[in-house]
């Protein structure tokens, strides 16, 4: 049961949360810091059973009709992500209130951000496939809010839009991913499925489901060539990249891959995709790192890039590398929301994100800068710090299998840029002379520095002490990943061994790229031309294609005149089902068709010939009544054939119809024929292949066989069941009632629609 | 449109007819009849009303603007099939209460019949926002 609630009483929270800040204005960001902290604390009590190897799980009825269960399983790696997401969602509340101070629409923020922290909860604790999917599309969801939250800005929009699509993209393909899963071995639960990785391996649809499975991962964790909407993404305001953009959402892809390597990896499919595009993201988010200038595009490149080390990690997959993810994903959680949180202090305080325009922020902002250096000594992987531990276990597991070198040396290439980006963004801002720049900056607020610092400092206390996680909060995770016992322990010395002195080699030729930074861009600003060929482009090319797409069908199919949609309607209909019926033109029976009494043929005369004098005559009234005739013919045909319902709704149609058209006869213009003749001789020709359509039809009827339980069932239980002796009508109100709702639904939009043609078309003048 | 025999004769008529879609209404669960057959001429006597008089006059005779009526009319069909849900059936269960008024006899009621209602108050709301609105142009 805590489970469930920890869960969904985050959106309880979320919606209330708006009320919240009009009450508590100022002190909401502490406020609701409390719901998180209050879920750490709860979480925090399961870690000695979960590392001893326990897992939590519980289970409602959802969908039972589909096997479809409300479960949640906690095991050490939702345990290590739900620290990360209530952790530093405390952080980013607090900071979220110092940020936006006195927006006018902060309490919908908030209602926002609790809205994804609950759905991220829901993603790493659902055990179910569908549970995880629903929670995967709300954290999209969530995050589309959260990116288009200045939504005057004609860029957030765009941007929110364009991670909603991808993310969404990737979605629907996780959607296909489990339910092919789910073909294949039975089960939606997740806990289940790890257990038949080698049923689902050998199985015939593998490959369909590694690759929708790999789609949606990819999508959602910014691999390349799906990466651009991340830095995109940046629209946001900073707390969002902080929280969503850097430490939590964009790792569900991470997550889920993780949580699927029992069940899907070992195979050259899997290990080489997801090593590949790690490996490519990798390389390619980093050098795009290194030539921005905005502190958050720098950071949000070298998130991407980042993430591209956990998926190749991931694809390795040996004990060694999956330790070196989890370690890397806590440590970079740690460092990267730091860095955010500075980068948007900063912005806040000095006015601007050009890193080339700041400088020597340090006095002016001490106590960011202390945490700026931290974290960027973190992202660095400098000794002492927690980022260093997950550099050494990522190097040393490549190191370990000599046939990686070409991804040893990406990898170091990286790890070098990584060292120039942290002390760019980190450093850079607060060390040298002063610059002029238009806002005296000063310290930030506490709301604003709290979380970088907290962040930067548990960086440094575990970087001392690593013990206090490797084995409580860490090992799980691991054993979560790789089903198999394995030993973790953190040491800041292993001796001088090959790899320290990679790393030292890493660090100390990173701090050169970033004192030849400018020297090595003017060099490379040859390759800023492929710019404009990345898939973002693709991306664009593939909306304004869709776009153009839809205008093309829209200006044949809506020309906006009711005689060409009938004509199209009528047209579609006779041509389909004309054809169906063509097929087997033999089984229209014809041996009714001259078993009828002079009083049936009277009326059927009456409707002919009034049809083909109302298109003859050249009076409207004449071609009204003759209508009139028609209508009246048919609720003679109803009563003829015991209808009584029918009839009566037919003649009160009819009046109506009449009134109808007293009330528009005034208005309308002098009969003309305005028509060609050639659109005459269309429509004649349209009308009557109709006709003939219904005919056939009628005749195909009477010849089918019904199935005689259905009206017996109605006349049976019509009085039992729904106390009524009219059939048609039990059938309306009671049986069918649904389609009834449905009709009468449809009917009052109609109602509505008409109302709107009438009283506000273009050009008429408001009378009232 | 001013003819003083047809305001006379709708003065009569439109009570009658009021009285007689209601009659229409309630003996369709039985008999030929029913909600949408009553809603429609309902509809057709205030529409008489209307072009007899004014639409101004129809307006505040019906005292409820036709499109709150369809909405009004919605409401209620949906209300009948949600009291089902509260007794645990799933939604639109009929569900029926018999009355006894011994020696009369006795009186069935159940919510297809709120249903009814409904589909009733939502066909008059309708063709008079369409009617209605014609009128005005």
């Amino acid at each position: 049961m805590g489970l469930v609630s920890a869960v969904l009483s985050g959106f309880v929270l979320a919606l209330i949360a708006p009320w919240i800040y009009r009450i508590a204005r100022g002190a909401t960001g502490w406020l609701l810091a409390i719901f998180p902290l209050a879920l750490f604390a709860y979480f925090l009590s399961y870690i000695g059973a979960v590392a001893a190897g326990d897992v939590v799980r519980v289970s409602y009825p959802w969908v039972p009709s589909l096997g479809i269960n409300l479960s949640f399983y906690l095991d050490g790696l939702s345990l290590l992500f739900a620290f990360l997401i209530t952790g530093i969602g405390a952080l980013v509340l607090i900071y979220t209130g110092g940020y936006l101070k006195d927006h006018s629409h902060l309490g919908r923020f908030y209602g926002f951000i609790l809205f994804f922290m609950a759905s991220m909860l829901g993603v790493v604790l659902a055990d179910n496939t569908m549970g995880l999917f629903l929670f995967w599309e709300l954290t999209s969801v969530s995050s589309f809010l959260l990116i288009g939250f200045e939504h005057e800005k004609e860029s957030s929009r765009a941007a929110a839009l364009q991670a909603l699509l991808v993310t969404a993209l990737g979605g629907m393909a996780l959607l296909g991913g489990f339910l092919l899963l789910n073909q294949a071995v039975g089960s939606w639960e997740i806990s289940e499925l790890v257990r038949q990785g080698d049923a689902i391996r050998t199985h015939s649809l593998y490959i369909p489901i590694v690759l929708l499975v790999l789609a949606g991962a990819f999508t959602k964790s910014a691999q390349f060539p799906f990466h651009f909407w991340l830095p995109s993404a940046m629209e946001a305001p900073t707390p969002v990249s902080a929280y969503l953009h850097s430490a939590t959402m964009v790792k569900a892809g991470v997550y889920l891959l993780a949580r699927m390597t029992p069940a899907l990896a070992e195979t050259a499919l899997w290990t080489g995709t997801v090593t590949a595009v790690g490996a490519v993201t990798m390389v390619f988010g980093a050098a795009i790192a290194f030539r921005q200038s905005d502190l958050k595009l720098i950071l949000a490149y070298s998130t991407v890039s980042a993430l591209g080390i956990m998926m190749m990690l991931l694809g390795v997959g040996t004990a060694g590398a999956v330790q070196a993810m989890v370690v890397f994903l806590f440590g970079h959680a740690l460092y990267k929301g730091a860095l955010f949180m500075l980068a948007g202090a900063i912005d806040h305080e000095a006015g601007t994100r050009d890193v080339n325009r700041l400088a020597g922020l340090r006095s002016a902002m001490p106590v960011s800068a202390a945490a700026g250096l931290l974290a960027a000594l973190s992202m660095a992987a400098v000794p002492a710090l927690f980022g260093f531990y997950g550099k050494e276990l990522f190097y040393e597991s490549l190191a370990e299998d000599y046939l990686m070198p070409v991804l040893l040396f990406a990898s170091v290439l990286t790890s070098m840029i990584f060292v120039a980006v942290a002390v760019l963004a980190g450093i850079k801002p607060f060390i040298g002379e002063t610059t002029s720049s238009a806002k005296q900056p000063h310290e930030a607020p506490i709301s604003l520095w709290l979380g970088p610092v907290t962040l930067a400092a548990t960086g440094l206390v575990l970087g001392l002490w690593p013990s206090m996680v490797d084995k409580s909060a860490l090992l799980p995770a691991i054993h979560a990943v790789l089903w198999r016992p394995v030993f973790l322990e953190l040491a800041l010395w292993h001796g001088l061994n090959p790899i320290f002195l990679l790393s030292m080699a890493t660090l100390a030729s990173g701090s050169g790229l970033f004192i030849f930074r400018s020297r090595l861009l003017r060099l490379f600003s040859w390759l800023d031309a492929l710019r404009d060929c990345g898939p973002r482009n693709g991306y664009s090319l593939a909306l304004a294609g869709l776009n153009a797409a839809a205008q093309a069908q829209t200006r044949v199919l809506q020309s906006g005149y009711l005689r060409y949609y009938l004509l199209i309607v009528v047209a579609t209909a006779t041509v389909l089902s004309g054809y169906k019926l063509l097929q087997d033109i033999e089984s229209l029976s014809f041996g009714r068709l001259f078993d009828v009494t002079f009083y049936e043929a009277a009326p059927a005369l009456l409707i002919l010939l009034a049809a083909f004098m109302a298109t003859r005559v050249r009076s409207r009234l004449a071609a009204i009544a003759a209508l009139g005739v028609v209508g009246f013919s048919v609720a003679l045909v109803f009563v003829l054939f015991s209808a009584p319902d029918l009839a009566m709704t037919q003649f009160s149609i009819e009046t109506l119809t009449v009134i109808l058209f007293v009330l528009v006869f005034y208005h309308l213009p002098r009969f003309a024929i305005l028509s060609s003749a050639w659109t005459r001789a269309r429509d004649t020709f349209v009308a009557l292949t109709a006709g003939g359509l219904i005919t056939a039809i009628m005749l195909k009827a009477s010849g089918v066989e019904l199935h005689p339980k259905i009206s017996t069932y109605y006349i049976e239980n019509s009085v039992p069941l729904a106390h009524g002796h009219n059939i048609v009508n039990v059938i309306l109100v009671e049986f069918r009632g649904l389609d009834t709702l449905g009709e009468i639904t449809v009917l009052a939009i109609a109602a509505v629609g008409v109302y709107a043609l009438l009283k506000f078309w273009p050009g008429k003048t408001e009378t009232r | 449109m001013t003819s003083l025999i047809l305001s006379t004769a709708t003065r009569f008529l439109l009570p009658l007819f009021l009285l007689f879609s209601i009659f229409i209404l309630f003996r369709g669960h039985n008999q030929p009849g029913g909600g949408f057959v009553g809603g429609l001429i309902a509809a057709a006597a205030f529409a008489l009303h209307a072009i007899a008089y004014d639409v101004k006059r129809t307006r505040r005779l019906l005292g409820i603007d036709p499109r709150n009526l369809s909405a009004l009319g919605l409401l209620v069909a949906m209300g009948s099939g949600m009291i089902s849900l509260f007794l645990g059936e799933p939604f639109m269960t009929g569900q029926w209460l018999t009355l006894s008024f011994w020696p009369v006899g006795q009186l069935e009621i159940g919510t297809p019949l709120f249903f009814d209602v409904g589909v009733y108050l939502v066909v008059i709301g309708i063709t008079l926002t369409i009617i209605l609105s014609l009128a005005e142009e």
